[in-house]
C-alpha cells in the first residue's frame, strides 16, 4: 500500500482514533489545541511588549521566562515549547530566524507571515542581516550591532523591542496598537 | 561535554556530517559546524532530538545558546549569532 494512494480523510481519522486509543490527545483536546492555535495572533505578543514597556516586575518575569509571562496574560502555553526573550537595548538590536526550517513563537504571535519561510529571509538574516533589515525600511545607526538568532531547537523566540520616543504617559493599550509583528521578530522597530 | 559549561567557555562545534551516513534528524546547521563561540547561556536540559525524530529512546542534553561571530564566517556579515546547540555537538576550543 502507498500512503500517498489514501484518501486523506481516512488518514486523517485513522490517526485521531489512534491518538485517542493510546491516550496520546482525544478529541475534546485537539480541538481546543486548534482552537488556540487559530486564536494566536501578533496581538497578543504586542500585550505582552507593551506591559513589559509599563510595568517593572513584569519585564522583569518576560525576560527570565517568557512562557510565565505569556501565561501570566492568559495565554494558553501548556505542551508548548518555552518561549525565550530577547530584549533589545540601546546598542544591541536582535533578529530573529529559523535557518533549518520555520521555529516561531506562534503560540504568542500566531501564524508566521510568508516570508518568514522563504528560503531569502532564512540565508539573508544570517548572511547580510544589515543589508535585510534595509529591505524592511530598517535602518540601524551604524553604532547598534545586530544579534541574529538562529531558532534551532526546544526554544522560540521572540523581540521585546525599545520603547519608542514620543510614548511618554501612554497606556498599555495605547502603546500595544504601535507593536507590529515585524518588531517582534526584529526585522523592524516600533516608531510614532 | 557533558559537565556544565560557563558562559564564556570557548567551544567548537564538531566538524561532522551525520547526513553522509544515513537519514538523521540534526539540529546544528551546517554553516556552525567546525566554527569556534563561546557559551552565552545555558538553556536547561532537553531530549535528543536525533532520536526522537524517529522514535527511539531519547535522553536529555543540555542545550546551550552558543554566541559567534559572524563575520568570521561570513565576511560580510556584520552581525554575531545566537544558536541553540547541544552539548553532543560541542567541543573544547
Amino acid at each position: 500500500m502507498i500512503l500517498g494512494d489514501l484518501d486523506e480523510r481516512d488518514m486523517l481519522k485513522g490517526l485521531r482514533a489512534l491518538l485517542a486509543e493510546q491516550g496520546i490527545a482525544n478529541a475534546a483536546e485537539i480541538a481546543e489545541r486548534i482552537a488556540a492555535t487559530d486564536a494566536a495572533n501578533p496581538g497578543q505578543g504586542a500585550a505582552m511588549v507593551a506591559r513589559a514597556w509599563t510595568d517593572r516586575e513584569f519585564r522583569a518575569l518576560m525576560l527570565a521566562d517568557g512562557t510565565k509571562a505569556a501565561e501570566a496574560m492568559g495565554i494558553p502555553m501548556r505542551g508548548l515549547p518555552p518561549l525565550g526573550v530577547l530584549e533589545n537595548v540601546p546598542g544591541l538590536h536582535h533578529l530573529v530566524v529559523c535557518t533549518l526550517c520555520s521555529c516561531y513563537p506562534r503560540a504568542v504571535l500566531g501564524y508566521p507571515p510568508f516570508w518568514y519561510k522563504s528560503a531569502a529571509y532564512r540565508a539573508k538574516a544570517v548572511r547580510t542581516p544589515r543589508a535585510l533589515l534595509r529591505e524592511f525600511g530598517t535602518e540601524l545607526a551604524r553604532d547598534v550591532a545586530i544579534r541574529v538568532v538562529d531558532s534551532t531547537a526546544d526554544y522560540r523566540w521572540m523581540v521585546l523591542p525599545e520603547r519608542p520616543a514620543g510614548t511618554d504617559g501612554w497606556d498599555a493599550a495605547r502603546l500595544a496598537a504601535i507593536v507590529r509583528e515585524g518588531d517582534m521578530i526584529g526585522v523592524t522597530v516600533p516608531s510614532v | 561535554m557533558t559537565a556544565q559549561l560557563a558562559p564564556g567557555r570557548r567551544v567548537r562545534v564538531r566538524l561532522d556530517w551525520p547526513e553522509t551516513r544515513g537519514p538523521c534528524h540534526i539540529r546544528t546547521p551546517y554553516y556552525v559546524r567546525g566554527q569556534e563561540g563561546v557559551i552565552h547561556r545555558a538553556l536547561g536540559r532537553f531530549r535528543n532530538p536525533e532520536k526522537l525524530a524517529f522514535a527511539r529512546p531519547a535522553e536529555e542534553l543540555a542545550l546551550y545558546h552558543v554566541r559567534f561571530d559572524l563575520r568570521r564566517i561570513w565576511p560580510e556579515a556584520d552581525a554575531d549569532l545566537l544558536v541553540e546547540l547541544f552539548e553532543s555537538w560541542l567541543e573544547a576550543a
